[in-house]
């Protein structure tokens, strides 16, 4: 019998942190096995051996933010059979998206003394506005257990087991005490992602919306009841945009509260 | 010459791809770019208009590799502006976090990143199959790192349990003294780790660096002191900016800092260490002696060593507050918002990270400044490439390609850069 190829993986990298490719290298006690069972091709964050494609999984990075970029992506999605999105950036253009809200033109003489340099667009969006995506892991950071899983699941022709519940059901999973009902404090749990094992309420603090939107979230209800514990418009507003505020649910809520 | 637009993430300014231009005519280097290509993200201008609490959370996501940087200069700074200082247990267990970003950071760098260049391997994975103790050893030390941020902070990757004036919630007395044990044994391998480090060869090079760096009265430095200069500069950090300026250059957006009078400076270990050697524990001074360390290092290549004895001094601080650990009675003090202008500083791995946010009477930001550390380092960067090339002109050009590439992953500039993805083309007339 013949002797089968390793997998080929890529790591691609857009406008981000670098944290969600952290994660990977994040994975200590994995990470010698992965590398074993695998061939790393092209992951600049940890080898400067960068072969071509094609690739079996591609794991992308990021948002995008630039027409370099725009036309980049294209390519990366021609070589790959597999391309997932990791991370808030990629997912849902990331905390950077809190530029679409605004006019980037102004930005430019905030942060830059000389804007002519640059060269931008005026969103980041993410990686399914411009290519077809094969799966999205979300969070910001991803949790790099459900990293393992995904790539785990696509190597050996399965579902991910990764579910698309809200933070409320991790909390009753892991036996916290509801902060919002018990404490009053304003928490997104109930319309965002699950994937961090509800963290922040076990840290005495309402979960502020890392994994972006849950299935199907009901956010009017969320807001209404923001406003019942006495949020301003405004402070509506603020929880729904930071690092998913482009998330369509998350975007439409925000919205709806502007004045 | 390849020409190509080229973009920096404006603050976290040291991610991604970067590029490196060296032309030589004649034996003489005529140009030296290092370029950063990242699509800036804008964080100062939308800062504007958020209340001083999400801040930390925010600029967290400047930096995967150093947020912990990110939210204790935020802290410092906007707390210095309402005039209210946590101290005592708090401050301890803002150190002991620090204290893991540095050694999971650290300890990611010299084993993964920069290590497999001295051995002339293309990566940690290829080195691990002749060197697999030694890459085991730095994984764990590595994860010891992470695992003391996921106790103290929630998560390694953007820590949630951190707000201005402390923290969210104490860890228990058995979850940090369960770390004494596991820091003995790291103390003893960080002390392997730098042995081994030692050992390697390195270019015979060396520049006259302007060292810039925080000092503190008595410990080696993290959240707190002056900024201190080796030419003689001693302000407190509200003055960075009368001696310290950024401008835009046409090859990066990022904007490349310079010391008034000076010019380029460098930040980061071999800095901090220069500075402060006689802040350093017993231990990992007569290691760093030991190692054949002088108390001023001049080789940029040699930080690979002092980012060793770095480790180990953040082993045993971290080991020193685990010990005498014992849970505040609150883990933050309350905030009174008013308006104000603050600043903050805190030695992120890389080197010395600037905040300064203006604020209203509601805690609200009017005004966001931040430095990151790889930006001050750029201009140093251009001037070790320069230097280093014109000095080795008879290398094979595969050989010297490859040296550059080292000269800036000394710096440790970012995650990417660092890890092999810089291009270089040098073009010989």
């Amino acid at each position: 019998m013949a002797k089968q190829s390793k997998p080929r993986i890529a790591v691609w990298k857009f406008a981000s942190c670098d944290g969600c490719q952290l994660s990977l290298l994040d994975c200590e006690d994995e990470l010698l096995a992965v590398a074993g069972t695998v061939e790393i091709a092209n992951f600049a964050e940890a080898s400067r051996a960068m072969q071509p494609g094609p690739y079996t999984v591609s794991l992308v990075e990021g948002s995008i933010t630039t027409p370099h970029d725009a036309e980049r992506i294209h390519k990366i999605r021609r070589d790959s059979q597999v391309l997932i999105t990791i991370g808030a950036c990629a997912t849902a253009g990331g905390v950077q998206a809190l530029r679409n809200f605004k006019d980037v033109k102004d930005f430019f003489n905030t942060v830059y003394a000389s804007p002519h340099y640059i060269e931008t667009l005026a969103k980041s969006t993410p990686i399914s506005d411009h290519v077809r995506v094969d799966y999205e892991l979300r969070g910001c950071p991803i949790n790099k257990m459900q990293l393992l899983e995904v790539l785990n699941a696509f190597l050996n022709g399965r579902k991910p087991n990764i579910f698309p519940h809200s933070v409320c059901m991790e909390c009753k999973m892991r036996g916290t005490p509801c902060v919002m009902v018990a404490q009053g404090m304003p928490c997104l749990g109930p319309v965002t992602h699950a994937g961090c094992n509800a963290l922040c309420p076990s840290f005495a603090r309402g979960c502020f919306g890392c994994f972006g939107p849950k299935e199907t979230p009901n956010t009017a209800s969320m807001s209404s009841q923001f406003q019942k514990m006495g949020l301003k418009d405004d402070d509506i507003v603020r929880a729904f945009r930071s690092f998913n505020a482009c998330a369509d649910p998350f975007r439409k809520e925000s919205e709806a509260h502007e004045k | 010459m390849k020409s190509r637009t080229i973009k920096v993430d404006y603050l976290a300014r040291v991610e991604g791809e970067g590029g490196i231009l060296v032309k030589v005519k004649d034996d003489q280097v005529t140009e030296v770019k290092l370029n950063i290509f990242e699509p800036p993200r804008f964080f100062e201008a939308w800062l504007r208009g958020r209340l001083y609490k999400e801040v930390p959370d925010l600029t967290a996501r400047i930096c995967g590799i150093c947020p912990v940087a990110y939210q204790m200069s935020s802290c410092h700074a906007i707390e210095s502006a309402f005039g209210q200082k946590p101290d005592g247990m708090i401050r301890e267990l803002r150190r002991l976090l620090y204290c893991g970003e540095w050694i999971e950071s650290h300890s990611l760098h010299i084993h993964l990143l920069h290590a497999p260049d001295f051995l002339g391997y293309q990566d940690a994975l290829a080195m691990a199959k002749d060197f697999p103790k030694e890459v085991e050893r730095g994984l764990r030390i590595k994860k010891l790192g992470n695992d003391i941020m996921t106790t103290v902070g929630g998560r390694e990757i953007h820590p949630i349990n951190v707000r201005v004036g402390g923290f969210y919630k104490s860890p228990s007395k058995k979850d940090i003294r369960a770390y004494i044990e596991p820091l003995k044994k790291a103390r003893d391998e960080a002390v392997e780790t730098l042995r081994l480090m030692a050992t390697l060869k390195f270019p015979n090079f060396e520049q006259d660096y302007v060292f810039v760096s925080l000092r503190h009265p008595t410990e080696y430095p993290l959240c707190e002191g002056n900024v201190v200069s080796s030419n003689g500069l001693n302000i407190p950090v509200s003055d960075y900016e009368k001696h310290f300026q950024e401008e835009h250059i046409p090859h990066a957006n990022a904007l490349h800092s310079k010391m008034l009078g000076t010019g380029a400076y460098l930040v980061g270990p071999l800095a901090r260490y220069a500075l402060n050697y006689d802040r350093l524990t017993p231990l990992a001074q007569s290691e760093a002696k030991k190692a054949g360390l002088e108390k001023v290092v001049k080789n940029p290549f040699k930080g690979i060593v002092v980012r060793a004895v770095e480790l180990l001094w953040a082993i045993e601080e971290a080991l020193r507050i685990c010990e005498s650990y014992e849970v505040p009675e609150k883990p933050f003090i309350e905030m009174t918002p008013k308006a104000s202008m603050g600043s903050g500083m805190s030695e992120a791995p890389r080197g010395i990270l600037y905040h300064r946010y203006r604020l209203d009477e509601n805690g609200y930001v009017l005004d966001a400044k931040i430095t990151p550390p790889t930006s001050q380092n750029q201009k140093q960067m251009e001037d070790d490439l320069r230097a280093y090339v014109e000095q080795n002109l008879d290398q094979p050009h595969d050989k010297l390609t490859w040296q550059c590439e080292q000269a800036i992953r000394n710096y440790d500039p970012c995650i990417s850069c660092a890890t092999h993805a810089i291009r270089l083309d040098i073009l010989r007339d």
